[in-house]
């Protein structure tokens, strides 16, 4: 008995495992010598290059990709490294066509930006793959810090930290370090175990302990913390689901995208994997987007995006919209929840049509659903933090949180968009203040 | 549409787009593609005198430096000279010249520096039907350690002297090949016209080594390890190509002396530089290496076009229009003003000028927070370095002062009148301005 795309219900092995390797296969694969030699060519080495600001992490980008063009890819690594330790990853996730690629100069000029993310990627997998780690630790300073959190800002924060002679713990309540990159996001970005692979390569730097299955509250607290060590540095990401507020939401069949991300993720084999044959996505940003292509990769018949304002308010980049789009996701915009329809298990949602101020106007639509996955948003938890603002850790330009001796970045905290890349920095900037702090 | 229909030296060709001798040209088959793909005629590659031929490395015989996208800039080669018996070419020769009466066939020469051996060779070229010769006094590898090619170029005696012999031994129009691996082009071309030359061509390949192989130790093209100075040619000696042309052409000595153009001709709009320069026709090599023989489609449809729009019925209305305005610098006027004007629609906002003014040159470009780039006046000298590194066509100008406009950074009003050095009041040795 072998299922389909039309068979009823939530089922595994809709498609051939032929169909599952393709369809789960590199978005974009690395670029070969000849490819990445003619995309450097384009680059204009420009002056105060704009592509170089508009990155999180001031990756300076004109001289990375002129080190490509020369010859000297490991070069152009060290490069990108330098400013951002998980530069192979966001070579892969970051959204460039908001961020370097949308202001390069060739873009103003031709429509055509150089491709400065497949570029990077060439680089920094030129480097990872030799299993080399180009950095080395100072010499021993005996102070110890806590990192929580092994997603992106604390694996960045970590291998700056350790790289000034610190000796960094690291914990996470997963049972495997990489947060985001490992847990969270579409499996075609990150083929090969790529986000494994990274964190071992990163650690190599030395002086980092990873100890798994350890969170606030569960193994450790945040006073133990700041009792046993120098500093501490909070990355713990959001953990947390927002619901739809909606009677029957606990029906079988409605679940936290990001759990079925992460699923999907650390699923051995994908034909096991089960999946609606109507599957309906709820919510506009990156989240929705990587659940609702996957879902449809997988083998699901109909996926439905439904988002409640209009196009142009989705958190995801038109990019990933089109992404969508092209795989066949069918995006539905100006449409709030209204009700879930089901005896036990969810058969419909129901929908009311919304301006983008969301205000109701009173036509409802219902759409078939096997399986619904919710991607609203994701919230802070934990107890005992520090002082939140807007339901999350508040910090200063450097990271401090409102307790002494205690850091926090990426998602968790304040401040920058919740990106990779953005964490990645805001984990190395901490590291640097926390560094110096400790050496004053 | 514009005639293209070209004489040179008494040789008609249906157009002036004639292959250089090269390897392109060194075998029937080879001609008559190109003949069938439109060019005018071609140089045969050059022939030795009877006897074994000579051989040809079986390494590399080619290196070559890119550009962006690996475009190829300049080609460097080490072949010698045909390496097919003497009979075999001329048979070709004469077989092709039967069957494409309408085109230029030269055929290019180079024996030993003995006037036997011209006399040997030129009636049985002759007997093939050839249009012309062309003497080989320029290939700046193998055979010039022979004594032969750019040995004889280099010395302009023998240049003389060499010309002379073929002029006296026969009927054809003698071509001579100039090397530019000499100090002063004007000296062989003199030479060559005292000798009865009826037209030079210039110019040949330069001695070069293209790149150095960082893991060998070795020149490229590297042969078992070693490698040699070889010709270097392609649009990258082009400037020096055109220089060659137009000081020929503006010597009085040489002023009326065909010139056939060779170096780094590319595009119509190359050819058409050349001539308007002084050259009757051009010669094409890497070119048609790089591309292969179609683009003489492009150079025919290109150069009519132009010619149509400049009102051109000739290629002999153009050639030389340019010359008069090639002149020393000391004639150059000095009260001609320009300033750079950035033109902020077209500007993408790189930022090259702006480094290489403030780097390089007199930090006369300012840069606003939001990157917007202009020229300060009153530093801007005119250099012209930012229109040449921006990448944009068109986006940097230079703008001509009017008479009596101030020059900000001189601080004076242009002057209305011509004033070169000559009458500088700086100059140490000044002269009445003409």
């Amino acid at each position: 008995m072998s299922n389909t795309p039309f068979s009823e219900g939530i089922a595994a092995g809709r498609l051939k495992p032929e169909a599952l390797a393709e369809n789960f296969g590199d978005l974009h694969p690395r670029l070969d010598d000849h490819e990445a030699l003619v995309a450097a060519d384009r680059c204009y080495f420009c002056h105060d290059a704009p592509c170089m600001t508009a990155c999180p992490t001031d990756i300076d980008i004109p001289l990375f990709i002129r080190q490509i063009a020369t010859g000297t890819p490991e070069a152009a690594a060290r490069t990108i490294f330098s400013q951002n330790i998980l530069g192979g990853m966001c070579a892969r996730v970051c959204p460039t066509e908001t961020l370097c690629e949308e202001v390069c100069v060739r873009e103003t000029a031709e429509g055509k930006p150089v491709e400065i993310g497949r570029l990077q990627r060439f680089a920094t997998d030129t480097l990872v793959d030799t299993g080399v780690h180009p950095f080395e630790r100072d010499a021993a300073t005996g102070k110890k810090i806590a990192v929580v959190g092994a997603g992106p800002a604390g694996l960045s924060a970590a291998h700056r930290l350790a790289g000034y002679g610190h000796d960094v713990t690291v914990f996470d309540a997963r049972a495997k370090a990489g947060g985001l990159n490992e847990f969270g996001i579409a499996a075609y970005k990150s083929v090969d175990s790529f986000a494994e692979r990274e964190v071992d390569w990163l650690l190599k730097i030395g002086g980092i302990t990873v100890e798994t299955g350890k969170s606030l509250g569960d193994g450790i607290t945040l006073d133990g913390l700041k009792a046993e060590f120098d500093a501490v540095f909070l990355g713990i990401g959001l953990g947390g689901v927002n619901a739809l507020g909606l009677e029957g939401e606990d029906k079988a069949g409605i679940e936290a995208a990001t759990d079925f991300i992460a699923d999907l993720r650390q699923a051995d084999d994908l034909a096991k994997l089960p999946i609606g044959r109507d599957v309906v996505v709820i919510g506009g940003g990156m989240t929705a987007v990587d659940a609702a292509v996957q879902a449809k990769l997988l083998g699901a018949l109909n996926v439905s995006l439904v988002y409640r304002r209009g196009k142009d308010r989705m958190n995801a980049s038109v990019f990933e919209q089109d992404l969508a789009t092209s795989k066949g996701v069918h995006i539905i915009t100006n449409a709030s929840p209204k009700a879930v329809i089901g005896n036990g298990a969810v058969r419909e949602i129901e929908f009311e049509y919304t301006d983008d101020d969301l205000n109701p106007t009173g036509q409802t639509v219902r759409l078939a659903a096997d399986q619904v996955f919710k991607a609203i948003g994701q919230t802070l938890q934990g107890s005992d933090l520090p002082e939140l603002e807007w339901g999350k850790i508040k910090v200063d330009d450097t990271g401090r949180s409102s307790v002494d001796g205690v850091w926090a970045g990426g998602d968790c905290a304040t401040g920058g968009d919740d990106l990779t890349v953005t964490a990645v920095a805001e984990g190395r900037d901490a590291a640097e203040d926390i560094h110096a702090t400790l050496m004053a | 549409m514009a005639n293209l229909t070209s004489e040179f030296v008494g040789i008609k060709s249906p157009n002036p787009f004639w292959l250089a001798s090269a390897p392109p040209t060194d075998k029937e088959y080879n001609v008559r593609r190109a003949f069938e793909a439109g060019w005018g005629g071609v140089v045969w590659k050059t022939l030795g005198e009877e006897g074994p031929p000579v051989v040809n490395v079986n390494g590399p015989r080619y290196g070559a430096i890119f550009g962006a996208d690996r475009r190829l800039l300049g080609l460097n080669n080490i072949e010698l000279i045909t390496d097919r018996p003497l009979q075999q070419n001329l048979r070709e020769i004469k077989s092709v010249k039967q069957d494409y009466p309408d085109r230029a066939v030269v055929v290019s020469l180079m024996v030993p520096c003995e006037e036997d051996a011209w006399k040997a060779i030129l009636p049985v070229v002759e007997e093939t039907g050839a249009d012309g010769i062309e003497l080989n006094f320029g290939c700046p590898h193998g055979m010039a350690e022979r004594g032969m090619g750019a040995a004889v170029g280099q010395v302009p005696d023998y240049i003389e002297m060499v010309t002379r012999w073929c002029k006296a031994n026969t009927r054809m129009p003698v071509i001579v090949k100039l090397t530019p691996n000499i100090t002063n082009i004007v000296y062989p071309a003199e030479a060559a016209l005292r000798g009865g030359a009826d037209a030079v061509s210039l110019i040949n390949t330069i001695n070069s080594i293209t790149g150095v192989n960082l893991d060998m130790m070795s020149p490229e093209p590297m042969i078992d390890g070693k490698g040699t100075h070889g010709g270097y040619c392609g649009p990258a000696v082009k400037p020096i190509a055109l220089n060659m042309v137009a000081e020929i052409a503006r010597n009085p000595e040489t002023a009326n002396l065909p010139i056939s153009g060779i170096g780094g001709v590319t595009t119509w709009r190359d050819a058409a530089e050349f001539m308007a320069l002084g050259a009757g026709n051009v010669q094409v090599c890497t070119a048609v290496m790089t591309y292969g023989f179609k683009i003489v489609q492009e150079m025919i449809s290109g150069l009519s076009q132009w010619m149509d729009e400049k009102g051109h019925t000739s290629t002999a209305d153009f050639v030389g229009m340019a010359t008069p305005n090639v002149t020393d610098w000391q004639y150059l006027n000095l009260n001609h003003v320009t300033k750079a004007v950035i033109n902020e629609d077209d500007c993408i906002k790189c930022g090259r000028c702006y480094a290489a003014c403030e780097d390089t040159s007199h930090q006369a470009i300012a840069m606003s927070e939001d990157r917007v780039f202009t020229v300060k006046e009153d530093e801007c000298v005119a250099c012209n370095l930012c229109v040449n590194v921006c990448p944009v066509e068109n986006c940097i100008t230079m703008r001509t002062l009017e008479a009596g406009e101030m020059d900000e950074r001189t601080e004076q009003p242009v002057s209305a009148d011509y004033g070169n050095w000559l009458g500088h009041p700086n100059n140490p040795m000044p002269a009445a301005a003409e």
